[in-house]
Parts: structure tokens; sequence; C-alpha cells
């Protein structure tokens, strides 16, 4: 097989675009989708400070990756997430990435700082761990990004990700969610602009990205993510794309263009509802303490 | 060729010289969901294996969100 762009030989075949690249040309390739899609959504402008949301996974490397060697001022921020060796692990990846690249990199350590880990969170609140860690995630990369002065946090989710929400939110019609599922999140009540760069790439191609770059990331799957929901979806979406290529696209994007925007008055609706959390000051829907500040609560007790 | 699993992590051996299309079939293993990866280098679907070759069948599906 050879490249699509230059006819030597090719290491990766993209079905969805019909092409195969070589080393360089994928290089090419990945750039060029993100920076379509930074500008296509207006994600980022020169000179903004970005927190990258880094996990010591493919996605999360990548994109600080990518948004290091297109020039943006990109620091990474990783959560400890107490998940056993799990979490030791992707650690060691995120310190070996930030280290080589000379890039700074946060640290903010659950356990350490809030007294509790993600599994016990799960037993406490009785909900799957997938749960408390996104609550957490979401918190904590704000917090750290008005703290730091940060314009933007830049998270790596990418098209099989939103395609398999948004999946999720179909099947059961969940409107105030799909308002809210956009690639970027404008800076709003308290919450920093969220933006998510790598929606034109699977993660087939963060995969392929960080395997020629020779980035060292955590290839073993969360164990506490076995069986869930979401990789049920993945897997019914990657089956309809084997056959169709261009399927998770074409769902992803079509929603955007067709019709996300009937969803949004909902969702900014409920952002006209917040106030701050009397535990953190952070924006919460809720009377008193926002989720965060609650799960905390319990799971300390 | 020893062929590397992951998730959970294990090893076969299998036959060579065998494609990469239908080492994944052989496998039940849906092409949009791997990398193939031939000692450290990716290689495509068409791309012929050899039964002294290093091989890692590599998943990329993420569980998070």
């Amino acid at each position: 097989m050879k490249c699509r762009r230059c006819k030597a030989p090719a290491v990766i075949e993209i079905r969805r675009h019909n092409a195969a690249f070589c080393p360089p040309c994928f290089e090419h390739h990945c750039t060029e989708q993100v920076r379509k899609a930074i500008d296509e959504f207006t994600m980022l402008s020169p000179g903004e400070r970005v927190l990258v949301a880094v996990s010591g996974g493919k996605d999360s490397l990548a994109l600080w990756d990518m948004l290091l060697d297109m020039g943006y001022d990109a620091d990474g921020l990783y959560l400890g997430l107490g998940i056993g060796d799990y979490s030791a692990q992707s650690l060691v990846y995120t310190r070996a990435f930030a280290d080589a690249k000379g890039a700074k990199l946060h640290e903010v350590d659950i356990p350490a700082e809030f007294g509790f880990d993600i599994p016990t969170a799960a037993v406490v609140t009785r909900r799957v761990p997938c749960s408390a860690c996104g609550l957490s995630k979401r918190h904590l990369f704000n917090k750290a990004a008005l703290d730091g002065g940060y314009d933007v946090v830049a998270t790596g989710h990418n098209l099989d990700d939103e395609a398999a929400v948004l999946f999720g939110n179909v099947l059961r019609w969940q409107t105030e969610y799909l308002g809210r599922q956009l690639p970027v999140l404008p800076a709003a009540h308290g919450f920093p602009r969220k933006v998510k760069p790598l929606v034109r790439l699977a993660e087939r191609e963060t995969a392929a990205w960080c395997v020629l770059r020779g980035i060292d990331y955590q290839v073993e799957e969360c164990p506490n993510a076995e069986g869930n929901k979401h990789l049920g979806y993945k897997a019914a979406l990657n089956a309809i794309e084997d056959s169709s290529p261009g399927s998770k696209h074409a769902f992803y994007f079509e929603f955007l263009d067709k019709v996300s925007d009937r969803f949004t008055p909902q969702a900014q609706a409920e952002q006209e509802g917040l106030r701050p959390c009397t535990g953190c000051g952070a924006p919460t829907t809720d009377a008193e303490l926002c989720a965060f500040c609650k799960l905390v609560q319990r799971v300390i007790r | 060729m020893k062929v590397l699993l992951r998730n959970p992590r294990r090893e076969l051996d299998v036959a060579g010289p065998l494609r990469v299309s239908a080492l994944l079939e052989r496998l039940e293993v849906n092409r949009e969901t791997v990398l193939v990866i031939r000692g450290d280098t990716l290689v495509t679907g068409d791309a012929v294996l050899a039964d002294d070759d290093q091989v890692e069948v590599r998943p990329v599906i993420s569980g998070g969100a």
C-alpha cells in the first residue's frame, strides 16, 4: 500500500478518508485535522495559555505533543485518581513525556489532597467508578485552570469518544446533554473555556501518532472501565464503521451541523440557574454544595 | 510468528507467512479497533507477516469519556 501524498510505502490506512500514509505524511494529516478543528470551531487563539488535561493515555499525550509542536503555550495537568498500579504507571508515562519535551506539568493527587480515591468513591456512592472519576476530573480541571490563570482547558476527546457519547445520549434522547455536546464550550459563570481539538481524529489515529512519534503511553485499559456502557457504544459504532467507513464522522459532524443548535437553549437555561457552591465557590445547580464537595463529604465521612 | 495481544496481555504462536488482514480475521478482531505493529513499526492490512516476525495487535479503544 502506498502513501496517498508521496507514494512512499504506507504504514497506516485510514479507510474513512480512503487513504494510507507514510509516517511523515501521517503526521501532516493529523496536524492538519487538528488545525482544521481549531480553526473551524475557533478553539484557540495565538498567545492564549492552554491547560491540557493529561492522563498518560494516547489521546492526551498526542494532543499535548501536537499543540506544543504547533507552537501553543500548553502546560499539562495530571490528576492522580488512586487507581492502584494503573494510576502509578500513568503518571510515569506523563512525567516522562513532560520531561522529554521540557513541558510544564501540574499534578494534583486526589488521595493526598482530598483523602479519597476513585475506587472508594464508587463503593461509597454505589455508582460506577466512571461517574465519580468524571465528576472529579471536570471539577478539578476547571479549578486548576481558573486558579492558574489559563484561558482554556484542552481535553483529548477524539472522534470515537464524541460519537459514542452522542450515540448514548441519542439512544435515551437525553436532550439536556445533547445541548452541551460541542467541540467548544465557551467560558461562562465560573467555567473556563473547554475545547476538544482531536474531534476530527479517530482514536486509532491518536494511538498511531504516539507509536510513530515514539511516545510511550498507558496501553492497558483502566481496570474500572471494563464492560462500561461507553465501550459498548464504541463496539457498536465500530461494527458499523467496519462495513461503512466514515459513519462515525458523519454521525457526529452531521449532528453538529444539522441539529445540535436545537438543544442549546435547554443547556443555556441550565447555565442561567447556576449559583456558587457554599463549600468551594464553584458554579452549581444545587442549592448549597456542588457535586464534587458532596462527593468529598460523603466519601471521607 | 509471535503475536502479542492485550487486555488481557497474552502471546500466541501463529504460522506465517500471513497477511495482516487475514491475521485479524483469524483473531476475530475488528480492524477499526487495533493497530498492528511489527517490531517497532506500524503495518497496513496488506502487509505480509513472516514466520519469524514479532507482532503486536494493540487495541486503541479507551473506555473513559
